[in-house]
């Protein structure tokens, strides 16, 4: 049997005039891999936002393990086990790749068990050899791999990855994909994703979102059949 | 040698060589350099909010005079001993830095350095308002006999110099060990990224209200012992002025350095000092060093050291 | 006198503040609305015209109405130059940082503070005005026998000062014709709206900063040789002006005109009427307090609307 891990409920922004998201009510298993796919503009990166609370909804409610988050700071959330990666890289430039991924450890680890986590994650992304180097230094994708490291260290229940694809090379994506199976065991994963390749090898479910509403749910063979969603990327509906 | 070597022997031999000064300079400068490492402490109170935080305050003479004033009310009006007025001084900076802390943190950017300078002008008209008890602009003297400390004369130029090394000391050792520390290093990440600190799970509010809290009763700290080693009070400490001049000595020195403050306002003290020879404008010096700063040298002096030559600079 | 005439005077007084203050208000707000630059050095702006004033009307000595009226063009145009200038040499090299501007400007406030010292002096001097008739105001009461008009003693005004009040509201339709109706207005809301945009559409947008940031320093100067037959020219003079025309541009609702020109009106006003009944200290305690307090709780002013 499996529990639900997240829920959202109507879950609606407005921005001034605009509809970002309308109405989602939307929910996800523990121990699942659910990919967030859309067109551009669709509102991932807003329903995400207001999941773990970066942005406040205007109305709707969320759920997480059971309890009502809605009115929870961000930093609470992230506390109760959600981990957040930002879709631009914001990793901070100016400190080494190393205290980036100890400050994501230190909110639940101290002194040498810090360390080891930090080290340990670094090490899972291929980078370990670049604990001492500035973040600003490094590579685009490795930027990528160090924003997902630093979602990794945190252990959470939830790990939340906005487009971690991006700008990463066809061999660091594979990678990606083989890191995502390995995690489907130990936690949950939201990830929006454009790469449709990443979506159909790593997701056990699909939920696609268009003009901020859901259109449709299911597995990703399921739904790269579906018509309603093929005429929404093409745009001929 | 360990970066871990060279930043206490830079440090230590700093503290040491200062304590060592006390012994070799003339009356002039020995009693120069004891208004600078006061001052300079303020410097470091400053800095902990600007510097390593990257908050940019308009209103620390608020602090510092609530320091200087906390402690010298209260030996005026209530005969209190140097000791508990100067933790008069304290209580009062600690107080209206967290007050002020949770308004102005409600803005961030502009809005937070107008708050600031707004409400630091303020407690300057308040000083003048209630001229009957500060004696306002003009001030009022706090006399030899209200300044044994434990039995320690501080108006002795001797004591006295020892007294601000102590500060200095205090301050310095404090602020070298808050920026290794994880709290100190969690500033540091809020001042580059702060929405990236919040969604890793701290509750940057709090952070910013105790930095903003160490960093003003820190200046209250540098304003009271101020007040009781030179044995004065006046509204002029809390004017803008003294809100532009720890900024002034941190740019100089070099935001977000340990070292910086005290470097800065050596300095500058220094530059005024030889050029009020010239002319009685010498805030000329400051405007211009102000300007050339931000357009040439944003680092300042320690910052662009540690750019250059020394990266381990903390 | 009772309450109803001193309340009369003070409203008088109370207008030409509200006049001065509106053009000077309306030169940091157009500043930092098109700019996004918090001008700490405003106020000195304000000083330099009236010092300047000073220098023009002395050096023609003479016919005191052709003075003043030289210094009303030349203070403006110098001031508006040096302005351009520091644009050009130091906010432009910032590339407009919002924070490093600001500690600029609070360097050249020091600057142009402390030359002016050098070269004029601590002294004050005043400018003579143009023409100064003494208009005697009349007030009513009932009486036994009906309705009637007296002339209480002290309840008068000058035809200068009512000239101040026309002045300054003909230039401030004429800074809401630029910005309205005109085509350097639509580049500078242009600007103001949307910097890269403008950018992209080929507006020489450092050029517009530049201007923006001289015709600000500009009416400022011209409201200090509009005040300086009032009040004499002083190198520390800048200061209540930018405190004030920071309330007023704080409480207006940062960068829009009209929000600026009404909060001018109601604290020239009420500054005049409050320090009937407040000490001058208390008020500006009071106001200092006023714009610290609505920055935090309502950062986009008493009139401003949200926008975005």
């Amino acid at each position: 049997m499996t529990t639900c891990l997240l829920k959202t409920r109507g879950l609606t922004k407005h921005f001034g005039g605009l509809v970002a998201v309308e109405g989602v009510d939307f929910e996800l298993q523990q121990g699942q891999v659910r990919a967030l796919i859309g067109p551009n503009g669709a509102g991932k990166t807003t329903l995400v936002g207001m999941i773990s609370g970066r942005i406040s909804p205007t109305s709707g409610m969320v759920e997480f393990d059971g309890q009502n988050v809605t009115r929870l700071p961000a930093h609470k959330r992230i506390m109760a086990g959600m981990a957040y990666t930002f879709q631009i890289t914001s990793v901070f430039v100016n400190l080494s790749a190393g205290e980036n991924v100890a400050l994501a450890a230190r909110r639940r680890l101290n002194g040498t068990e810090a360390d080891k986590a930090v080290r340990k994650s670094l090490d899972r992304l291929g980078l370990l050899d670049r604990i001492d180097q500035e973040a600003g230094e490094l590579s685009y994708g490795h930027q990528r791999l160090l924003e997902i490291a630093m979602g990794l260290v945190q252990n959470p229940r939830l790990l939340i990855l906005d487009e971690p694809t991006q700008g990463l090379s066809d061999g660091e994506i594979a990678d990606f994909k083989l890191l995502v199976r390995e995690l489907a065991g130990e936690t949950t994963v939201l990830l929006i994703e454009h790469n449709m390749s990443v979506v159909m090898e790593t997701a056990d479910e699909v939920t696609v979102l268009n003009f901020g509403e859901v259109l449709a749910e299911g597995t990703p063979l399921a739904i790269r059949e579906d018509q309603t969603v093929q005429s929404a990327y093409l745009g001929t509906s | 040698m360990s970066d871990q070597a060279k930043i206490i022997a830079l440090h230590g031999g700093l503290i040491l060589l200062l304590f060592a000064l006390q012994f070799v300079l003339p009356a002039y400068h020995h009693g120069n350099l004891a208004r600078i490492m006061v001052l300079a402490s303020y410097a470091i109170g400053y800095n902990i909010l600007f510097g390593y935080t990257g908050l940019l305050s308009l209103g620390h003479a608020l602090f510092f005079a609530a320091g200087m004033y906390g402690m010298a009310l209260s030996i005026h009006h209530l005969e209190w001993a140097p000791a508990p007025a100067l933790l008069a001084g304290l209580v009062a900076g600690i107080l209206v830095s967290g007050t002020l802390a949770l308004l102005a943190l409600r803005t961030t950017g502009v809005a937070f350095m107008i708050v600031t300078l707004m409400f630091a002008q303020a407690g300057y008209l308040t000083v003048l308002y209630f001229g009957e008890y500060t004696r306002g602009d003009e001030g009022f003297v706090i006399q030899q006999a209200q300044r044994m400390l434990w039995g320690v004369d501080l108006s002795d130029p001797v004591n006295r110099y020892f007294a601000a090394w102590g500060l200095l000391t205090v301050c310095f050792l404090a602020a070298l060990w808050l920026v290794r520390h994880p709290f100190g290093r969690t500033l540091i990440a809020i001042r580059e990224n702060e929405e990236r600190v919040r969604m890793l799970g701290y509750n940057t509010f709090a952070h910013k209200l105790t930095a903003m809290m160490i960093s003003g009763t820190i200046a209250a700290a540098a304003g009271a012992f101020y007040g009781l080693l030179f044995g004065y009070a006046g509204a002029s400490f809390a004017t803008v002025q003294y809100s532009i001049f720890p900024l002034l000595w941190v740019l100089l020195g070099g935001a977000g350095t340990v070292l910086g403050p005290f470097i800065g306002t050596l300095f500058m003290f220094y530059l005024i000092d030889l050029s009020s020879g010239i002319t009685t404008a010498y805030m000329l010096i400051a405007g211009v060093a102000l300007v050339a700063l931000t357009l040439f040298a944003p680092q300042g002096l320690v910052g662009e050291l540690r750019r250059r030559f020394w990266g381990w600079l903390p | 006198m009772e309450l109803g005439p001193y309340i009369l005077l003070a409203s008088l007084e109370g207008s030409v503040t509200a006049a001065v203050l509106a053009l000077t208000a309306v030169g940091l707000s157009l500043v930092f609305g098109v700019m996004r630059v918090v001008n700490i050095a405003h106020g000195e702006f304000f000083m330099l015209g009236a010092v300047i004033a000073w220098f023009v009307a002395h050096s023609l000595g003479g016919n005191a109405a052709l003075g003043f009226a030289a210094a009303l063009i030349i203070a403006p145009l110098l001031v508006g130059a040096l302005a351009i200038g520091a644009d050009m040499t130091i906010l432009k090299r910032l590339k407009y940082d919002p924070e490093r501007t600001i500690v600029a400007t609070i360097g050249l406030l020091y600057i142009i503070q402390q030359v002016t010292l050098m070269t004029y002096g601590p002294e004050a001097r005043p400018v003579e005005a143009p023409f100064n008739t003494r208009l005697a105001i009349p007030w009513f009461e009932w009486g036994d026998d009906g309705f009637s008009l007296y002339w209480p003693w002290g309840l008068s005004t000058t035809s200068y000062k009512l000239a101040v009040i026309g002045a300054a509201i003909t230039v401030l339709m004429g800074v809401w014709v630029l910005m309205t109706r005109t085509r350097i207005g639509l580049v500078m809301r242009a600007t103001q709206a949307d910097r890269d945009m403008a950018l992209a559409f080929g507006i020489p947008v450092e050029r517009v900063y530049a201007m923006v940031f001289g015709l600000g320093a500009a009416l400022a100067a011209f409201s200090a040789v509009l005040i300086v037959p009032i009040q004499q020219a002083h190198y520390l003079m800048g200061a209540d002006p930018l405190l004030l025309s920071f309330i007023v541009v704080i409480i207006g609702g940062l960068g829009s005109l009209p929000g600026t020109v009404l909060a001018a009106v109601l604290i020239g006003l009420s500054d005049g009427i409050i320090s009937v009944f407040f000490s001058p200290t208390l008020a500006k305690i009071l106001a200092t307090l006023l714009v610290g307090l609505v920055l935090v709780f309502r950062p986009h002013g008493l009139f401003g609307v949200r926008n975005g």
